[in-house]
């Protein structure tokens, strides 16, 4: 379920990263707080953890096939939600970097859509009110298997908007949702059944661990409508900025750009600094031409385009073939620079 | 899923070439960051229907791994690893997108196969960047730049734990599947309630660890501050470094540098 | 100085799942000891070790380390006193470079930070590690994690220093390296271990624990000594003091 960089655009990838940033930062001081400098090991070494399970398959029971523990619920119901959300966290940074699941873009999606939901929603609203203290192995089952259920219900959703919204993937919003829910239905159970097995050993063996996680969260003091306002007004205000850019042209990054380097209403001499930054301004103008001018929805606006695109068809694959020949030819340059390089590195040494 | 054994090693390759010692490796941390970032905005800013434009970017990633002396193959592999991933995703894309584009000879070319194409080579590009920061940079840098700007002290502390755990906790995740593996008489997988009391106990040897852990920490005087020496500064070089790049890829984001150099051959040419 | 005495009296420790690990342990060791405790698997060695800094609260008993009792209040003081090393490196090396989990300590000390980096650099030479200062721990062999797992406890400078079996998994030259290192440790030593001739080696008095209990206090020596005591505690003499299974010939 990670989302990639290659099928996010800047301004839903930017959005998503202000509001994990944001839920760090807060989890953050609320760890901090806590005073329990205990956690500091616990948290890590049961991130490293879930590499290690991860790597470990099961049998998935009725079809043969295998699967892997997820881990986010688990790690909630052992750590508490503001522990546990920097610690999916953390997982995440790694595997981004390490082993391109997700990517850096894609890590504020990654982390709010498999950390805060199982963290501050399905654990607190699902988990603990099904499972309460003493739960029987039945109970325990069934309250791990609908919290992570919900969990990547509503992770597998946000994945679905958050592709749509960046309209690189083709892939129509119904269509899309069709694919993702079922899938995650059949995963969340599997993931809460693992869960509760986990759960419900390391309840027999070593008791106290269990214990101690339940006790260290309380459910009356968590304040829950802190992260969702302090949430909420991280997306407001990313997304407003992101959102106001891109309102005022699809390409929201050439806009900042022409903001930043000032081309906006400033007139005056047109020779210097000024006359460049005009002929920039003149240039993003014209920049939508030599592309496809469609950023998203294609579907909607079908029939004008399709006759706009015949029309242009010999044009467009003039460009495309100038294009093709051109990327070629970058590609080898950017090869014989690094050979270049890398032979003179050598050779100095 | 990947073997465990090949995945500690993978990632023991990766940090060793952090240990490297080039001008890129020996750059302040905080400007090969901040240059990835600018480099997989502009890369992912661009339509979806852009395809060539993205080539010139190739410069970037070969640039760093020539000049940081990493490994091609190496990078490449790692790269190639995640390519049929983004096959698998950008494939869906020509079957809801058939709006045809152009012919090129016999094949009529849909808006699809463009997009699709499109996402492939963001892929290669951002999973790119992303193995290359880490190879010229560490990872332990990477989180003191983080540090740095502006992320918190707990969750900078998290990574480095977790960072430092996973080779010990992969070992043992490898040393209990192995065990397994030999009595299982060759049956694949494991059903659930054996692979709950094989996690459940790693699960409780890892706690365990983390109270011998916190035990050594309080032995050596912890009392929740971490403190931690500046190792380098953001200097002339690293402001060059990371206003030349992005000054580069903001112009490639704004010109088709290969539409650009295809006409001029192609003028030339003819 | 009486400051650096370690007096056990009456210690107890039950463990929450109802193990009896120490009942009735009993023993005092002056300044400048060396001291080892030994008896097999399971006889509470580990346990009795971690009473010492506090990490364990006794049951029952109590344990005073030079002129404090150890109590919440005094527990700072006594672990700055008190250098130990656990039995897993890895427990041990949790910083990210071995220069920052040897400074951890001294940091903690509040020290500034050149004199951190001079005390780094110092122990780090004492146990021949100096050349790794760089390195993440998880990139060391178990010998080479186990010096620098000592150089974090020197960099302290602690009056006493309990290492539970520090020549576990060393190759026989980095053991003897070890052995010296801690033969010039002017402070008091106290060991566990299950490698008796390094007892016999570095220790003039020896500790046997047997199912949580002290079954002999004496000199080492005198302890090796007594082949019913031995096995009854599951133990055996050191090889050295063993005949020779070539020749036949006792030592
Ligand atoms: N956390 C624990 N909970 C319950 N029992 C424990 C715990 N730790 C140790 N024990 C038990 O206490 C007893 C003493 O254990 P201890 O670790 O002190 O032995 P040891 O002498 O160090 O053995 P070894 O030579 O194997 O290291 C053992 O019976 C052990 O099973
Ligand atoms: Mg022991």
């Amino acid at each position: 379920m990670h989302m990639a960089d290659a099928l996010l655009s800047p301004a839903v990838g930017g959005t998503m990263w202000g509001v994990a940033a944001g839920t760090i930062a807060y989890s953050s001081m609320k760890v901090k707080k806590e005073l329990d400098d205990r956690k500091v090991p616990l948290m890590g070494v049961l991130g490293a953890f879930i590499f290690a399970a991860q790597m470990i398959n099961f049998t998935i029971p009725a079809t043969g096939s295998s699967g892997h523990l997820g881990g986010g619920l688990l790690l909630t119901i052992l750590l508490g939600p503001y522990a546990a959300f920097l610690t999916i966290a953390s997982v995440l940074v790694v595997q981004s970097l390490f082993f391109a699941d997700g990517g850096i873009l894609a890590l504020g999606c990654n982390i709010f859509n498999l950390g805060f939901f199982p963290a501050f929603i399905a654990y607190p609203f699902i988990y603990r009110r099904i499972a309460g203290n003493e739960p029987s192995k039945a109970r325990l089952t069934a309250a791990a298997i609908i919290a992570a259920v919900v969990g990547l219900q509503l992770g597998a959703f946000s994945v679905v908007l958050e592709t749509v919204a960046s309209g690189i993937s083709s892939l129509p919003f119904s269509t899309f949702v069709v694919l993702m829910q079922p899938i995650h239905l059949a995963i969340g159970v599997v993931e809460g059944l693992v869960t509760a097995a986990v759960v419900s050993f390391v309840s027999v063996a070593r008791p106290e661990i269990i214990r101690g996680a339940t006790e260290s969260v309380s459910l009356g003091s968590l304040p829950l409508r802190n992260v969702f306002l302090s949430f909420l007004a991280a997306t407001l205000l990313t997304g407003g900025i992101v959102s106001w850019f891109a309102s005022e042209n699809p390409d929201g990054l050439e806009w900042a750009i022409a903001k930043v380097t000032g081309s906006g209403e400033v007139t005056g001499a047109e020779d210097g600094v000024h006359g460049m930054l005009a002929a920039l301004q003149e240039k993003i103008a014209f920049l939508p031409d030599y592309s496809f001018k469609e950023n998203a929805a294609p579907a909607e606006e079908g029939v004008a385009y399709a006759g706009e695109a015949k029309g242009d068809e010999a044009a467009r694959l003039g460009t495309s073939v100038a294009g093709g020949v051109g990327a070629l030819i970058c590609l080898t340059l950017a090869f014989f620079i690094g050979f270049v390089l890398k032979r003179r590195l050598v050779s100095e040494k | 899923m990947r073997s465990i054994d090949g995945a500690v090693l993978d990632l023991k390759r990766l940090d060793l070439l952090a240990t490297g010692d080039s001008a890129i490796h020996r750059l302040d941390a905080r400007a090969k960051v901040l240059t990835t970032l600018v480099f997989i905005v502009t890369v992912v800013s661009f339509n979806r229907y852009e395809f060539t434009a993205l080539f010139p970017f190739f410069i970037y990633p070969v640039v760093i791994a020539s000049l940081g002396n990493l490994p091609a193959g190496y990078i490449v592999r790692k790269i190639s690893m995640v390519v049929p991933f983004a096959f698998v995703v950008g494939m869906l894309n020509p079957l809801f997108d058939r709006e045809l584009f152009f012919h090129l000879g016999p094949f009529a070319v849909t808006g699809g196969w463009i997009s699709c194409a499109s996402i492939i080579i963001r892929t290669v590009l951002t999973v790119g960047a992303a193995f290359i920061l880490v190879a010229v940079t560490g990872f332990l840098s990477v989180c003191q730049a983080l540090e740095r700007l502006g992320t918190p002290r707990t969750f900078t502390v998290q990574l480095l734990f977790l960072y430092r755990y996973i080779f010990v906790l992969t070992e043992e995740g490898a040393r209990a599947s192995r065990a397994r593996e030999l009595r299982s008489c060759g049956r694949k997988g494991l059903g659930l309630a054996s692979f709950g009391s094989l996690i459940g106990h790693l699960l409780i040897r890892t706690w365990l660890r983390a109270e011998r852990i916190h035990m050594a920490m309080l032995a050596r005087g912890f009392t929740g501050e971490f403190h931690s020496r500046q190792v380098s500064g953001f200097g002339w070089g690293e402001l060059f470094y990371l206003v030349g790049w992005s000054t580069l890829f903001v112009t490639l984001r704004m010109e088709n540098a290969a539409q650009w150099l295809g006409r001029l051959v192609m003028g030339l040419l003819s | 100085m009486s400051h650096h005495i370690v007096e056990v009296k009456h210690l107890q420790h039950i463990y929450a799942d109802g193990t009896v690990a120490l009942q009735d342990v009993n023993f005092t060791i002056h300044h400048g000891e060396s001291v080892a405790i030994i008896g097999a698997n399971g006889a509470g060695k580990s346990t009795l070790l971690l009473h010492l800094n506090g990490y364990l609260t006794p049951t029952a008993g109590e344990i005073r380390i030079g002129d404090f009792p150890l109590t919440k209040k005094t527990l700072p003081e006594i672990r700055r006193t008190v250098g130990m090393v656990f039995q897993d490196a890895d427990d041990q090396l949790f910083m990210p470079t071995v220069f920052d989990d040897v400074a951890f300590g001294p940091f903690n000390l509040g020290l500034p930070v050149d004199e951190v980096k001079q005390r780094v650099k110092d122990v780090l030479e004492q146990v021949g590690a100096a050349h790794l200062q760089e390195k993440p721990p998880y990139h060391l062999s178990g010998g080479e994690k186990k010096r620098v797992a000592i150089a974090t406890v020197l960099s302290m400078s602690p009056d006493i220093l309990v290492m539970d079996e520090p020549t576990s998994g060393l190759d026989p030259y980095a053991r003897r390296q070890l052995l010296g290192l801690l033969r010039d440790f002017r402070h008091t030593r106290i060991f566990t271990s299950h490698d008796l001739d390094m007892v016999l080696e570095l220790c003039e008095r020896t500790i046997v624990l047997h199912r949580g209990t002290v079954k002999a206090d004496g000199p080492t020596l005198e302890i090796f000594g007594d082949e019913a005591l031995l096995a009854e505690c599951r133990l055996e003499k050191p090889l050295s003091m063993q005949g020779c299974p070539v020749c036949g010939r006792g030592k």
